[in-house]
């Protein structure tokens, strides 16, 4: 796993971003594991997954131009909210007729 | 500064593995259907940005194609089983 130099300057904000993106995928999922209620639980999923595919998406970008990296942000910045709605609609639906 | 990195992309890839656990902690305890849609969703999320982080590392270009093709089917997956849960049924007739 040593394919990838990164040199000098570039490697600082690529690592702290890293650090920061994959904090927040964890910290996602924590709340995941422990929020009380669907409704809470629904709150820190979708702050991990855009927040920490942001942040390492970004690092991604500094350390390799790709246009990969764009390609999943965007995707990512598209469906995660559709996703969403249509579960918390599935959810809603699903509470009253019960 | 190379040996920094290399290990915040080893921090980084560890907690998206970390995160993947919890999901499937809750996706096998989840009360209802829709917590266990729920952690499935983030459990997909979170092995793609394994996937995306062991790109960084290892400067290849495949891995960025399997997280783009993990995302996809991981986003039709979810809202395949989000409408069945909403009315049964995945294509209205």
């Amino acid at each position: 796993m040593t394919g990838l130099t990164v040199d000098g300057w570039i490697a600082l904000p690529a690592g702290v971003l890293l650090i920061a993106g994959g904090l927040t995928t964890l910290t996602g999922a924590l709340g995941l594991a422990r929020m009380r209620s669907f409704y809470a639980r629904m709150h820190p999923t979708t702050m991990g997954a855009t927040l920490g595919t942001g942040c390492i998406v970004i690092s991604s970008l500094l350390v390799s131009a790709s246009p990969h990296d764009i390609l999943i942000a965007l995707f990512l910045l598209i469906t995660s909210p559709v996703s969403a709605i249509t579960l918390m609609r599935a959810a809603i639906s699903r509470t009253r007729a019960s | 500064m190379n040996t920094f990195f290399q290990l915040a992309a080893a921090f980084a890839a560890w907690c998206c593995i970390g995160a993947m656990c919890i999901s499937l902690m809750r996706l096998a305890r989840g009360p209802t259907a829709q917590d266990r849609v729920l952690a499935f969703d983030s459990f997909y999320l979170s092995g793609m940005l394994t996937l995306l982080i062991l790109g960084i590392r290892s400067a290849s270009p495949v891995y960025f194609d399997i997280a783009l093709l993990i995302a996809i089917f991981g986003f039709i997956g979810t809202t395949a089983l989000a409408k069945f849960l909403l009315q049964g049924e995945v294509i209205e007739p």
